[in-house]
């Protein structure tokens, strides 16, 4: 019997602005002036607060953290997409997506300089906090999305990020398989940057596509220009549509590139070329947008040098109130063991209070 | 009361506590039409439907991560592990994530959420069917570790432990799933989790032990006393983490002799702590060696010879008895 084709698949490629700011009419998201520029600002202070923190990071003012500089269409964009009733379930690269979903700046200082107490969630938001174990919050975001669904609440659902190297991981691959048997209403968004530490994405995988690794849990899976916000956003919002619609969940590779170190402990120029890097600095989500907005007439020198200060009175107020923070109860850890009290625990927080004075004394 | 087997009990506590409360959950490999390869999750498919006992593809690390995500969005999942010897591959999500998120978020976002494993030998199983493993468990900060030793005590644990405010890993005894039947009180019964019990009182030596180990040490406990005329005292540990080691310590005290006896290998293992604790609250007042009786540092072998390394009931007797001449 001959050899018959039975399935056959296909990837498509989404951009509608490219790197000179030329738009594709016809998919052109609907959006207000005022959306737009308040994505424009999503991504500038995304972008801002990753410098300032890079420069914080160098002075020693806080520890290691991983820039999203170059990224930011691929996460805020999305961010901008979901409502209140979305779920956030990122990685550790999306400072200005979490910023547009309700967290404050001084929790990306907190946390990256050592306390928990920046992964505290703002008031009701459905924002989890950061993971760093590589796509294991897939995992979560599926769970989530099944207990959305057992509640009822078709206009929930759950985005997730992760990167070109989390494709790799197993839990990435169970959680597509485990959200395509269940439907569930996840939008699983890749941030192929490109770079996993110092792994290129020619050596993560051989698939020519990231997004077709959700083929194979008959998930659809688009490749987008993840420095191109408003593809990003039609993306992410046709996704979410799909998700409430109870039509299960999507695969969006974004691609896009990591401009700065994978965290601020790594040299890059050990494994990557200049050039490389310059070849993308063309191509930056943010002057692209700008440019955008600046063709639509709802954007000039003066509105940016505005927001430049604004932004900039935003981030020095929270790193003021960041630096005045000096009292962090050292026993906290003893609070957040177990939610019911043991003896055990007890009875090691005491002696632990009790190096501590004897620690004082002897200073 | 009506009389349970242990695999009775478990299906008991799931079946009244989801009766109980919509936000419990159970999923995990061939729980639902199958009822669970020991149909420890019998009745329940039939009852609850498939949106409430999950048939889950089977990935042990997915069961445990999308559990995560549905008790971080307010369900009480109850997982099962098929096997303690398939569980390994979830260990990145308990130890990474499961026993983080309270302390994590500072008591923001808490992980209610239970891990049901059969564990242990006896059985004549197949590689990987044996094994009893709770120190691995017990090692983590943040999760809590149960491992009831009989019928009713394990209806009232799986009831705290699904009632619980954080993951717990509630270790089964597979070798006691049939072995032996209790009254079970049809009206609600729970006990407190980190609590151990004194399973038979006496004064004149202390005898420590949990999960399969206790049906096991109890007779001979009671062999030794009669023949001796002495009295023994043995605790029932029941929670492995965060352990009760007062209970331990004051029994220790009035006893001044300790044997453990203990179905996983000696080193770094629970004896080696509970021999720790007693180190630490009650040393002065030992009259001997606290004695270990452990199965060996060794791989655990095919059943061929695996009750050979169990500890049998006469190395248990001999450890009783020398410890009360010495």
């Amino acid at each position: 019997m001959p050899l018959k084709e039975i399935e056959r698949f296909s990837v498509s490629y989404l951009q509608i602005l490219d790197e000179k700011g030329n738009v594709d009419k016809e998919l052109e998201p609907k959006l207000s002036s005022d959306d737009l520029i308040r994505l424009y600002r999503g991504m500038f202070l995304g972008r801002e607060v990753d410098q300032r923190m890079l420069k914080l990071q160098r002075q020693g003012r806080i520890g290691t953290f991983g820039p999203c500089t170059g990224q930011e269409a691929a996460h805020c964009a999305p961010a901008f997409a979901m409502t209140e009733k979305d779920w956030f379930v990122g990685a550790f690269r999306e400072v200005g997506a979490r910023l547009m979903r309700g967290e404050s700046i001084l929790q990306p200082l907190l946390f990256h300089n050592g306390y928990e107490e920046g992964n505290r969630r703002p008031d009701g938001k459905r924002i989890l906090p950061i993971s760093i174990i590589v796509s294991s919050q897939t995992l979560h975001a599926v769970g989530i999305a099944y207990a959305t669904q057992y509640r009822g609440e078709k206009d929930s659902a759950v985005v997730t990020f992760f990167g070109d190297g989390g494709t790799s991981q197993g839990d990435m691959h169970e959680a597509l398989n485990f959200a395509g048997v269940w439907k569930a209403p996840v939008v699983f968004i890749c941030q192929n940057n490109q770079w996993a530490i110092s792994l290129p994405r020619s050596k993560q995988t051989s698939s020519r596509t990231l997004a077709q690794k959700a083929i194979a849990y008959d998930i659809p899976g688009l490749q987008v220009d993840g420095n191109d916000a408003l593809a990003m956003y039609k993306a992410t919002k046709d996704a979410l549509d799909r998700a409430h619609a109870g039509e299960g969940p999507t695969f969006i590779e974004a691609v896009t590139y990591r401009m700065m170190m994978h965290t601020t402990a790594d040299d890059p120029t050990k494994y990557r070329s200049e050039e490389e890097v310059e070849g993308w600095r063309t191509r930056d989500p943010i002057s692209r947008f700008r440019i955008y907005l600046e063709k639509k007439g709802i954007w000039d020198d003066a509105r940016q040098k505005q927001l430049e200060e604004e932004i900039k009175s935003e981030i020095d107020a929270a790193v003021k109130e960041f630096e005045a923070m000096t009292d962090f109860k050292p026993d906290a850890p003893f609070d957040f063991v177990f939610g019911t009290r043991h003896d055990e625990i007890e009875e090691q927080r005491q002696a632990f209070l009790e190096e501590l004075r004897k620690e004082a004394q002897n200073a | 009361m009506p009389k349970m087997t242990m695999v009775q009990a478990v299906s008991f506590a799931l079946e009244q506590e989801m009766a109980k409360d919509d936000s419990v959950i159970v999923l995990g490999e061939d729980v639902g039409m199958d009822e669970g390869v020991f149909r420890a999750t019998a009745g329940l498919y039939k009852r609850f439907g498939d949106r409430r006992v999950i048939d889950t593809p089977l990935a042990e690390s997915a069961i445990l991560g999308t559990a995560i995500g549905m008790a971080l969005a307010g369900l009480k999942p109850v997982a099962e592990m098929q096997f303690s010897g398939f569980s390994y591959l979830m260990i990145a999500q308990l130890e990474g994530h499961a026993s983080r998120f309270r302390a994590r978020s500072q008591g923001q976002w808490t992980c209610p959420l239970v891990i049901r494993m059969p564990y242990g030998g006896g059985v004549r199983a197949l590689e990987h069917h044996s094994e009893s493993r709770e120190a691995l468990y017990g090692h983590i900060p943040g999760v809590k570790v149960v491992m009831p030793s009989g019928p009713r005590n394990a209806r009232a644990l799986l009831v705290a432990a699904i009632r619980d405010p954080d993951p717990v890993v509630f270790m089964e005894p597979k070798r006691s799933y049939r072995a032996f039947r209790e009254e079970v009180p049809e009206e609600e019964e729970v006990m407190e989790i980190g609590k151990a019990q004194i399973a038979h009182e006496g004064a004149d030596l202390t005898v420590i032990a949990w999960g399969a180990m206790v049906p096991i040490v109890l007779p001979i406990v009671q062999e030794v006393e009669t023949k001796r005329g002495v009295k023994i005292e043995m605790i029932d540990l029941l929670t492995i983490s965060p352990m009760d080691a007062n209970l331990i310590a004051a029994s220790v005290k009035k006893t001044g002799r300790c044997v453990i006896v203990q179905e996983a290998p000696k080193t770094i293992s629970v004896a080696s702590e509970i021999i720790a604790q007693i180190n630490d609250k009650a040393l002065l007042y030992l009259q001997a060696p606290v004695r270990r009786v452990t199965n060996f540092d060794v791989v655990t072998p095919y059943f061929g010879r695996e009750m050979m390394y169990i500890p049998s009931p006469g190395r248990i007797r001999r450890a009783i008895e020398e410890t009360l001449d010495f």
